[in-house]
C-alpha cells in the first residue's frame, strides 16, 4: 500500500470516526429533554448508532496499523479534526428534526458513494453505516413534520432550526472544488467519489421540495428553480464562517472538545480497572491449569 | 388511608412503583450517552436505558388504563410532580461517576430480576406478560452490571477504591426496596405481586456473592432512607431531573410531538 | 497507550442458518466482555443468534501480494464446476 494513500486514508477515516463521536453531543444535548417516551427512545437509539458508527470506523482505521487510542488522543489534543457541523449548537427541539433531516441527509449523500471506495474495510464499514443512516434521516424528517404542522410555537421552532442549520449543512460538502485542498488526489485514489459541488447541488435539489412540502419558508432568498440547468440555484454559504469554525472559533468548538476530554479522562480508571481485572483473571486461570 | 384503598387504587400505586422505577433509572442512564469511558460501554449503557424506557411505556401504559382517567403513559411521565412519583430513592440519585452508576444499576438490577421472576406468575395476566418480556432484558442488565462491578472492584487499587465508595453511598437506599406497606399487602392478597420483604433473603445472597467476588465490603449500617415508593419524601435530586425531563410538555401544554 | 483494550474480531450467525460471518471488530478487556460488547454493538437490530469472538492478533492472514500464486491456479480447473458438463434436457434435473 502506497504511504500517501495510507496516510490519507487514516486521516479521512479517523476524521470520519471523530465526527461520529463528537456528533453524539449536539443531539445528546436533548435526550434528557425529549418530550415523549417514544421520542426519547428514538433519539437515544439514534445517538447510540452514532457511537456505533464511530466504533466501526475506528476499527476500519485500525486495519491500517493505527490504534483507536492513538486516534482518540489526536482528536483530544486538536491534532485531528472532526466535521465542523457539530460545532453548532442545538437550541430547540426542532433541531432534533433538522439535524436528522439536513445533517444526516447531507452525510448520506457523502457516504453512499463511499460504500464503493477502494479501501475494503472502509467500504464495508460504510455499508453498515449507510443502512443505519436512513433511519436517522427519516426520524429527523418525522420530527420536523410534526413540528412544522404543530402549534404556532412549534412551527416557529421548526423555522428557526431550518434557518440556523441550512448553511452549515451546505458547508458539510466542503469548499468549492476549485478551493478544496485534498479533492483531486483523493478522487484519483477512489477514496472520494464525487466532487463537493456536485453533491451540494444534489442536496439542494432534493431538499428544497421537502422544505416546500413542510410548508416552511425557504432559508435562502437565493433559492430559485433554474429551468435551463434543471436544478435549483442557491446562495453560496459565507465561507469565511466555515474557515472560522475550522480554526476553532465555531460556537461550540471549545465545549465539544472539553466534553470529549472529560469523558476520556474520567473514564481512565474504568478502562484500566477492567483491563487489570481481565489480566488477573487470566493469570489465575493459568495458575490453576 | 391504607384501609381505604380500593383494589384498583392499590393496583395503580403498584404499577406506578414499577413504572416510575424504570422511568427514572432509564432517564439517569440515558444521561451517559456520549460521555462513557469507552465506546463499547457507551453503547451498552444506551441499550440498558432503551430497555428501561420501553418497560416504562408498558408499566405506565397499564397504570393509565387502570387509573381510568383517559391518560397515557406520557401523561403520567411528563405531567406529575415530585410528590406523585413512586420510584424508590435509589434510582433518582445522580450518576456521579461510572462506578456509582454501575453500582446503582447492579443494586437495582438484582432486586428487579428477583421481583420480575415472581411477577411472571402474577394472578394478573397483563402483569405476568410484561414480567415475562422484561425479565429477559433485565437478566442481561444484571449480568452486565454484576460483571462490571466485579471487574472494577477487583481491578486496580484505584478502581477498587472508587467502587467501595460507589457502594457506600447508595447503600442506605437499598432497604427501601424491601419495605412493605398496605399497597403491598393488597397485592399479596390478590396474588398479584410478592411481599417486598420476602425478597430480601434471595437479594442478600445474590449481592453478597457478587460483592465478595468484587472484593468489596458491605457497609455495616442497616439504616435505610425511605419515602420514594410511598411518595412521602423524595430526594432533592428528583425535582431537578423532572425539570429537565418535563420541560417541553410543561412549557407547551397540549402540543403534540 | 499500553493499556488499550485488545481488539477482537466478531463473527455472527444470523437467523437463517448460515455460517458465522465476520461483521466487524471491537475492543474489550477479555473474551467474555468481548462477547457481551458484541451483543450490544452488533446485534442491535436483531442481526444474530450466535456470536464468536477471536482476538485479532490470533488471526493469521494470507498475504495480499500472494494473490496470484495462491488463487490463479484454480482458474484453469474449470472441470470442477458443474456447468462444465452438458447434460441432455431429457435426463432431467441433476
Amino acid at each position: 500500500m502506497p504511504a500517501g494513500y495510507r496516510k490519507t486514508l487514516i486521516r479521512q477515516i479517523g476524521q470520519h470516526a471523530h465526527s461520529e463521536i463528537v456528533g453524539q453531543l449536539p443531539e445528546g444535548n436533548w435526550i434528557t429533554r425529549a418530550p415523549t417516551l417514544e421520542r426519547k427512545a428514538i433519539l437515544l437509539a439514534k445517538v447510540q448508532d452514532e457511537a456505533g458508527h464511530g466504533l466501526y470506523l475506528y476499527c476500519a482505521a485500525e486495519t491500517l496499523g493505527v490504534s483507536r487510542d492513538e486516534l482518540t488522543e489526536k482528536l483530544l489534543d486538536g491534532r485531528m479534526k472532526y466535521s465542523s457541523i457539530f460545532n453548532y449548537p442545538t437550541l430547540n427541539w426542532a433541531d432534533m428534526g433538522a439535524v436528522g433531516w439536513l445533517v444526516d441527509g447531507a452525510a448520506i449523500l457523502n457516504q453512499v458513494p463511499l460504500q464503493r471506495t477502494s479501501f475494503g474495510p472502509y467500504a464495508r464499514a460504510m455499508v453498515r453505516v449507510c443502512k443505519e443512516e436512513s433511519f436517522h434521516a427519516r426520524q429527523g424528517f418525522d420530527v420536523m413534520r410534526k413540528m412544522a404542522t404543530g402549534t404556532p410555537a412549534q412551527q416557529k421552532m421548526a423555522q428557526d432550526a431550518l434557518n440556523r442549520l441550512w448553511f452549515p449543512a451546505l458547508m458539510m460538502f466542503g469548499p468549492s472544488d476549485a478551493e478544496s485542498t485534498h479533492s483531486e488526489q483523493s478522487m484519483a485514489w477512489k477514496i472520494k467519489m464525487n466532487s463537493n459541488d456536485e453533491l451540494r447541488q444534489k442536496f439542494v435539489d432534493q431538499t428544497v421540495p421537502q422544505i416546500e412540502f413542510l410548508g416552511l419558508e425557504l432559508p435562502d432568498a437565493g433559492i430559485k428553480w433554474n429551468e435551463a440547468r434543471g436544478s435549483y440555484d442557491y446562495s453560496d454559504p459565507d465561507w469565511s464562517k466555515f474557515f472560522d469554525v475550522i480554526q476553532g472559533n465555531g460556537p461550540c468548538n471549545v465545549d465539544r472538545l472539553a466534553a470529549r476530554n472529560k469523558a476520556w479522562k474520567d473514564g481512565a480508571w474504568v478502562r484500566d480497572g477492567l483491563l487489570a481485572h481481565a489480566r488477573k483473571k487470566a493469570a489465575r486461570k493459568h495458575a490453576a491449569e | 388511608m391504607a384501609q381505604d384503598l380500593t383494589a384498583d387504587q392499590a393496583l395503580f400505586q403498584f404499577l406506578l412503583r414499577m413504572g416510575d422505577n424504570t422511568l427514572i433509572l432509564g432517564h439517569r442512564v440515558s444521561e451517559w450517552c456520549g460521555h462513557a469511558p469507552v465506546l463499547e460501554e457507551d453503547i451498552a449503557l444506551a441499550n440498558t436505558a432503551l430497555d428501561l424506557i420501553g418497560q416504562t411505556q408498558m408499566w405506565l401504559g397499564l397504570a393509565a388504563e387502570v387509573q381510568g382517567e383517559e391518560k397515557s403513559a406520557d401523561d403520567l411521565a411528563f405531567l406529575r410532580d415530585v410528590w406523585e412519583f413512586r420510584n424508590v430513592l435509589l434510582v433518582e440519585v445522580p450518576n456521579e461517576d461510572f462506578g456509582r452508576t454501575l453500582m446503582r444499576q447492579f443494586l437495582f438490577d438484582a432486586w428487579h430480576s428477583i421481583q420480575l421472576g415472581h411477577l411472571m406468575t402474577s394472578s394478573n395476566a397483563r402483569i405476568a406478560a410484561i414480567a415475562a418480556k422484561t425479565s429477559k432484558e433485565v437478566a442481561c442488565h444484571l449480568e452486565r452490571s454484576a460483571d462490571t462491578v466485579v471487574g472494577l472492584g477487583d481491578g486496580t487499587e484505584q478502581s477498587h477504591d472508587y467502587m467501595q465508595a460507589a457502594l457506600d453511598y447508595p447503600w442506605p437506599y437499598v432497604g427501601e426496596m424491601f419495605s412493605s406497606d398496605a399497597v403491598d399487602a393488597a397485592m399479596v392478597q390478590a396474588g398479584i405481586a410478592p411481599d417486598p420483604a420476602a425478597l430480601r433473603g434471595e437479594y442478600d445472597a445474590l449481592i453478597t456473592r457478587v460483592l465478595t467476588e468484587a472484593t468489596l465490603t458491605l457497609p455495616e449500617s442497616s439504616f435505610g432512607h425511605k419515602g420514594g415508593r410511598t411518595g412521602a419524601m423524595h430526594t432533592e435530586h428528583l425535582g431537578h431531573l423532572l425539570t429537565q425531563m418535563q420541560w417541553l410538555q410543561r412549557a407547551y401544554p397540549g402540543a403534540s410531538w | 497507550m499500553k493499556n488499550e483494550w485488545p481488539l477482537w474480531e466478531v463473527f455472527i450467525r444470523g437467523q437463517h442458518g448460515l455460517s458465522h460471518r465476520h461483521v466487524g471488530s471491537l475492543h474489550a478487556p477479555d473474551a467474555e466482555m468481548a462477547i457481551k460488547n458484541a451483543r450490544d454493538v452488533y446485534t442491535r437490530r436483531n442481526e444474530g443468534v450466535s456470536i464468536w469472538v477471536v482476538e485479532a492478533n490470533n488471526i493469521t492472514a494470507s498475504s495480499p501480494s500472494n494473490k496470484g500464486p495462491l488463487y490463479e491456479p484454480a482458474e484453469s480447473k474449470v472441470y470442477r464446476h458443474p456447468t462444465f458438463f452438458d447434460i441432455p434436457d431429457e435426463v432431467g434435473a441433476m
